[in-house]
C-alpha cells in the first residue's frame, strides 16, 4: 500500500494523532488511518457526549419519527482502537507545544493533528428571545429529540425561519405530520442562496403546493413570550402578527474555527485553510506538514473552480476529504494525494429528490436541460463564463453522472446534450444568487476567495446590518443579475407562474 | 479461457460468436479492460458498471433506433417502434399508458394461477426421473402467465412462440443474423401484427378484465393509444412475456445445481430465494446486453464515441464488475449490496420486472422444495443462439423424485 511510511508511523515510535471532531469527518478520518496501517494512539476529542452520528435524519426522519435520535449513530467500518474524549470541548491549540487544550484544562499532546470541528447552528440573534421555550436550532441530536417531542406534541403553527435546505426539510416533515407551518426567507425564494433565484422559485412553488405559508423577502422582526417564557407570537417584517408554539431557527451554520484564534493558523470564520492534500496553512501562508483539516471547516482548492477556497457543508465531502487527510497524515511526498471530490449533495423535501453535482454558486447562469417544472421532474446546468460548472436534478438524481463528466471536462455552456427530453428551445436564464449573506441560510457549497492567507474582506455597513437576520432587505436590486440575458420575463425555471402570491 | 489474443476491436465478435454462449463472461472479463472499446465495425461497446449507468441516464443516449446511424433489427425499426424504443416525450406517454395497466393489484392477482401452474407443471413429472427444466416448464409457465395477463388465447400458443423467437432474433447485431433470419423476422413480424389487430377488434367488442382490454378501451386520463402503438405495443408485451422468464428461471436452478452449498442454504431457508433470485438477476441474467445510439458525440472513459454510432451496454458485464462488486465472480445470494443491471435501468428499466419476480420466486420455492436430489444431466446445457436474450435451449435435470 504504502511505499514507506514516516518513521513515526510505526516501528519504535508508532506517534500519536489527535483528531478534534468526533462526527463523520473525525470517524472516517480515524477508520482511514487503520484501515492504511497506523499502529499508533489515537484519540479523538468531541464536545457532545454521543459517540459519532449522522446529521441528515435530523431534520427528516427524526422529525417524521420514522428512527429516534438514538438510531442515528454512525455505524462502523472497522475497530479504531481509539481513545475517545466526549464532551470535551477544545479550546485552544498550541502549536509551538504541540498540544491541544481542553475546557477543563487538559493538555492532549499530538504528533498530527486533524481538525474536523465542523460548524454549529448560527443562533438567533436576541439571546433571550432565543432562549424562549418554543425556539429551537436543529443541529445536534439533542437539538433534534427536543424538536420531535414538540412536534409530536401537535403544536398550533411551526415558524420556521430560514428557507435553507434544513429550513424547508423541517417545513416538509411538518407538512407530512399534517402541522401549519410559516416559512420567512429574506431573500427571493427558499434555497436562493445554494442553488439561485431561478432554482428557488421552483422550490418556492413546491413549498405552496404543499400548504406551506411561504413567506419570501421577510424577516422576523421579534420572538415574543409569554409570563412562562413559552414562545406565544412572532412579529415579521411584513407587519403580520403570528400566534406561534415553536419556531426553528435555521439560519445556516458558523464554523468552529474559535478556538484557533491566536494559534498561528490560516483559520478565521470563513474556516480553516488548506491546500489540496488537506494540510492546513499557517498564518503566513506556509503550508503545514502536520496538521491536516476535513469536513465542513475547511477552506480548500479545487482545480475546477479557478483557484477559489471552497467550503462545503455536504456529507459526500466530509467522508472523502476525510479519507484523504488521514491517507495523507500516513503518506509520504510519494504517496500523498490530492482531494479531487466534486461537491455533490441531496435534499428530500415535500416529495421531491433535489440533487446537485459541482458548485451551483459558483455559476452566473441557469439553464433547463431536461423534463420541466410541471412534471416536477427537471435537470438543469448551471454555467459561468462559458463552461459548465455544476447541475441540479430534481427527481432525476441518476441523470448527474453525465453532468459530472461534462464539469470535469470543463465542457462548454450551454451543454450540447441533444436530449430528447429536453425543451425544444435552450433559455439561459440568470442564476439569480442573492449577494452574500442576503439570504438567510447557508449556500452549502461556496467559493470563499483566493488562498491560503487573503484577510476577510472589510464588510461595509450595509452588509453589516445583514449579519442580523431580523433586518428586512432595503430597496431592489435584491439579486445580481446578469447583464446579457434574455428579457427578465424569463427569471425562473418555471415555465408558468404558479398561482397564488409568487413574491418576485 | 481463450487463449488467442485479439484485439480490442473484435472481442465482441467472440460474445456474439454461439460458440461463446454458454460462458461469455470470461470475454466481459476481459472486454472491462477498456471500459468503452470501439469495434471493427464502428459501434462502441460498454463494459464497466460506472460508464453504464452514466450512459443509461445520459441525456445524450438514445432509446430510438431511428436515430442510428445503423439501425438494428426487425424489432426495432418498423414504421411504428413499441416503446422501448422510443425516446422522450414519446416514451413518456407510451410507458405510462402501460404502466397504468400494468398495476400491482393486476399483477397479484396472478399469485394464485402462477402458484397452481407451477405445481400441476411439476405434478406431470410425477413418474419421472429426469425432465427437461427449459421445454417442460421454465418456458410453459411465464407463457402461461403472460397469455392470463394480456388475454391472450393459449392455444394459439404455437403461433406465436415462433414469431416470439424469429422476431426476438433480431435483438443481437444485425451483422450476426443469416438473410433468412431477417427474412423470418419480417414475415413474423407481418403475422403477428394481423393476429394482433384481430385480437383487439375481438377486445373492443367484448371486453374483459384483461390487459389488452385495458389498452384497448383507451380511457386513460392521460391519453390513448394510437392503433399502430397498440399493435406493437402488445406484440412487445407478449415477446417480453415469452423470451426473459423462462431464462431467469432457468438460469438460476444453473446457478444453484452448480453451487450445491447455496442450494443447501436454500433448502434450510426458503427466504433466501428472494435474494437468490436477485443475485441470478446479477450473476446470468436474461438481458445481457442493450444498445443505444448516441445524439451527439459523448466523451467517456477517455473515448469520444461519435454521434449516431450504435453503442452496446452489456448489463451482464457491468453486474460483474470488480470496481462495483465484491468477489463478483462469485455466486453469493446473501451479498449485501447488490444493484445489479438484470432489469437495465433509466427510463427504460423494465416494466414486467414485478412481473418477473413474481414468477421466479414460487417456481424455484418450489423446484427447490419439491425435486429430491436434482442433479444437471449435462454441462454446460445446449444454448439458443441470441446473444442479447441469452438462455439455454434444453436442460435436463434428473432426481430421485417428486416430493408433494
Amino acid at each position: 500500500m504504502m511505499s514507506s511510511p514516516p518513521s513515526w508511523v510505526n516501528g519504535t515510535s508508532p506517534g500519536r494523532v489527535v483528531i478534534v471532531g468526533a462526527s463523520l469527518a473525525g470517524l472516517r478520518a480515524a477508520e482511514t488511518l487503520r484501515a492504511e496501517g497506523f499502529a499508533g494512539q489515537l484519540t479523538l476529542i468531541g464536545d457532545e457526549p454521543y459517540e459519532p452520528y449522522d446529521r441528515p435524519p435530523l431534520p427528516k426522519a427524526v422529525q417524521a419519527g420514522w428512527i429516534s435520535e438514538e438510531h442515528t449513530t454512525l455505524p462502523r467500518r472497522r475497530d479504531i482502537a481509539a481513545e475517545w474524549l466526549l464532551g470535551a470541548t477544545a479550546v485552544a491549540l498550541d502549536l509551538p507545544n504541540r498540544h491541544v487544550q481542553l475546557a477543563d484544562g487538559c493538555r492532549v499532546p499530538f504528533d498530527r493533528l486533524l481538525i474536523a470541528t465542523g460548524t454549529r447552528s448560527r443562533p438567533w440573534p436576541d439571546q433571550e428571545q432565543a432562549a424562549l421555550d418554543g425556539v429551537f436550532t436543529i443541529r445536534t441530536r439533542d437539538d433534534a429529540a427536543r424538536l420531535h417531542a414538540r412536534l409530536a406534541a401537535g403544536p398550533k403553527r411551526v415558524l420556521i425561519i430560514g428557507g435553507g435546505f434544513t429550513g424547508s426539510e423541517v417545513a416538509s416533515v411538518c407538512r407530512e405530520l399534517g402541522l401549519a407551518v410559516t416559512l420567512t426567507e429574506r431573500s427571493a425564494t427558499p434555497l436562493a442562496g445554494a442553488l439561485g433565484q431561478a432554482a428557488g422559485a421552483f422550490a418556492a412553488a413546491l413549498q405552496r403546493r404543499n400548504g406551506v405559508d411561504l413567506r419570501c423577502n421577510t424577516t422576523v422582526l421579534a420572538l415574543e413570550g409569554d409570563a412562562h417564557k413559552r414562545l406565544r407570537r412572532a412579529r415579521l417584517s411584513d407587519g403580520d402578527e403570528l400566534d406561534v408554539d415553536v419556531a426553528v431557527v435555521a439560519l445556516g451554520t458558523l464554523r468552529n474555527t474559535e478556538w484557533l484564534q491566536g494559534a498561528g493558523l490560516a483559520a478565521d470564520t470563513r474556516g480553516v485553510v488548506c491546500d489540496a492534500a488537506c494540510r492546513a496553512f499557517d498564518a503566513d501562508g506556509v503550508v503545514t506538514e502536520d496538521i491536516f483539516v476535513a469536513g465542513d471547516v475547511a477552506r480548500w482548492p479545487h482545480s475546477l473552480y479557478d483557484g477559489e477556497l471552497l467550503v462545503v457543508e455536504h456529507w459526500s465531502n466530509a467522508v472523502t476529504q476525510a479519507e484523504t487527510a488521514a491517507h495523507n497524515i500516513l503518506a509520504t511526498a510519494a504517496t500523498r494525494r490530492a482531494h479531487k471530490h466534486l461537491p455533490s449533495f441531496w435534499s428530500n423535501q415535500f416529495g421531491v429528490n433535489i440533487k446537485a453535482i459541482g458548485v451551483p454558486t459558483f455559476a452566473d447562469t441557469i439553464i433547463l436541460t431536461q423534463r420541466s417544472t410541471e412534471e416536477r421532474r427537471l435537470v438543469a446546468a448551471y454555467g459561468r463564463g462559458g463552461r459548465i460548472v455544476a447541475a441540479l436534478a430534481a427527481n432525476a438524481p441518476r441523470t448527474l453522472p453525465a453532468y459530472q463528466a461534462l464539469i470535469e471536462a470543463r465542457a462548454p455552456f450551454p451543454p450540447e446534450l441533444h436530449a430528447s427530453d429536453g425543451p425544444a428551445e435552450l433559455h439561459p436564464v440568470p442564476a439569480g444568487f442573492p449577494h452574500r449573506g442576503q439570504a438567510t441560510h447557508d449556500p452549502g457549497a461556496a467559493p470563499t476567495g483566493a488562498g491560503p492567507n487573503t484577510p476577510e474582506p472589510p464588510v461595509d455597513e450595509e452588509a453589516l446590518k445583514l449579519l442580523d437576520p431580523r433586518v428586512p432587505l432595503g430597496a431592489p436590486p435584491l439579486v445580481t443579475l446578469h447583464t446579457n440575458e434574455t428579457s427578465r420575463g424569463q427569471q425562473s425555471l418555471l415555465h408558468e407562474e404558479p398561482t397564488g402570491a409568487m413574491r418576485l | 479461457m481463450i487463449q488467442t489474443p485479439v484485439p480490442p476491436g473484435h472481442l465482441f465478435d467472440q460474445v456474439l460468436d454461439p460458440a461463446s454462449r454458454a460462458n461469455p463472461y470470461p470475454l466481459y472479463a476481459r472486454l472491462r479492460q477498456t471500459p468503452v472499446s470501439v469495434q471493427a465495425d464502428g459501434s462502441y461497446v460498454v463494459s464497466t458498471y460506472r460508464e453504464i449507468s452514466q450512459l443509461l441516464h445520459d441525456p445524450r443516449i438514445s432509446s430510438d433506433e431511428r436515430k442510428s446511424a445503423h439501425p438494428a433489427g426487425a424489432l426495432a425499426t418498423t414504421e411504428t417502434p413499441p416503446f422501448i424504443f422510443t425516446d422522450p416525450p414519446e416514451h413518456t406517454l407510451l410507458r405510462r399508458l402501460v404502466m397504468h395497466q400494468f398495476t400491482p393489484q393486476r399483477i397479484a392477482s396472478l399469485q394464485a394461477d402462477i402458484e397452481q401452474a407451477v405445481n400441476s407443471l411439476l405434478d406431470a413429472q410425477q413418474h419421472q426421473q429426469q425432465f427437461d427444466l427449459v421445454q417442460d416448464f421454465a418456458y410453459p409457465l411465464p407463457v402461461m402467465v403472460i397469455c392470463r395477463l394480456l388475454g391472450v388465447p393459449r392455444e394459439d400458443e404455437p403461433r406465436f412462440r415462433g414469431w416470439s423467437a424469429a422476431l426476438v432474433r433480431t435483438l443481437d447485431p444485425q451483422e450476426s443474423l443469416s438473410e433468412a433470419e431477417v427474412q423470418q423476422a419480417r414475415q413474423s413480424s407481418a403475422q403477428m401484427q394481423a393476429y394482433m389487430q384481430d385480437l383487439s377488434e375481438t377486445r373492443r367488442a367484448h371486453p374483459q378484465q384483461d390487459l389488452i382490454s385495458g389498452l384497448v378501451a383507451g380511457d386513460d386520463p392521460d391519453g390513448r393509444l394510437s392503433e399502430p402503438d397498440l399493435l406493437v405495443t402488445m406484440r412487445l408485451l407478449l415477446i417480453a412475456g415469452h423470451e426473459t422468464t423462462v431464462n431467469l428461471i432457468t438460469n438460476s436452478m444453473l446457478a444453484l445445481l452448480r453451487h450445491p452449498e447455496v442450494f443447501d442454504r436454500l433448502r434450510r431457508n426458503p427466504a433466501l430465494v428472494i435474494p437468490t433470485v436477485e443475485e441470478v438477476l446479477r450473476y446470468d441474467p436474461p438481458v445481457q446486453f442493450r444498445t443505444r445510439t448516441t445524439l451527439t458525440e459523448v466523451p467517456i472513459a477517455g473515448v469520444t464515441i461519435p454521434k449516431g454510432a450504435r453503442v452496446t451496454l452489456v448489463l451482464a458485464s457491468g453486474s460483474r464488475d470488480p470496481a462495483r462488486f465484491v468477489e463478483p465472480e462469485r455466486f453469493w445470494p446473501e451479498r449485501d449490496d447488490n444493484e445489479h443491471f438484470g432489469f437495465g435501468g433509466g427510463d427504460h428499466y423494465c416494466v414486467g420486472a414485478p412481473l418477473a419476480r413474481r414468477e421466479a420466486v414460487p417456481a424455484l420455492k418450489a423446484l427447490t422444495r419439491r425435486l429430491v436430489a436434482p442433479r444437471l444431466v449435462s454441462d454446460p446445457p445446449p444454448y439458443r443462439r441470441n446473444a442479447a436474450l441469452r438462455g439455454p435451449e434444453h436442460v435436463q435435470i434428473a432426481f430421485d423424485q417428486l416430493s408433494g
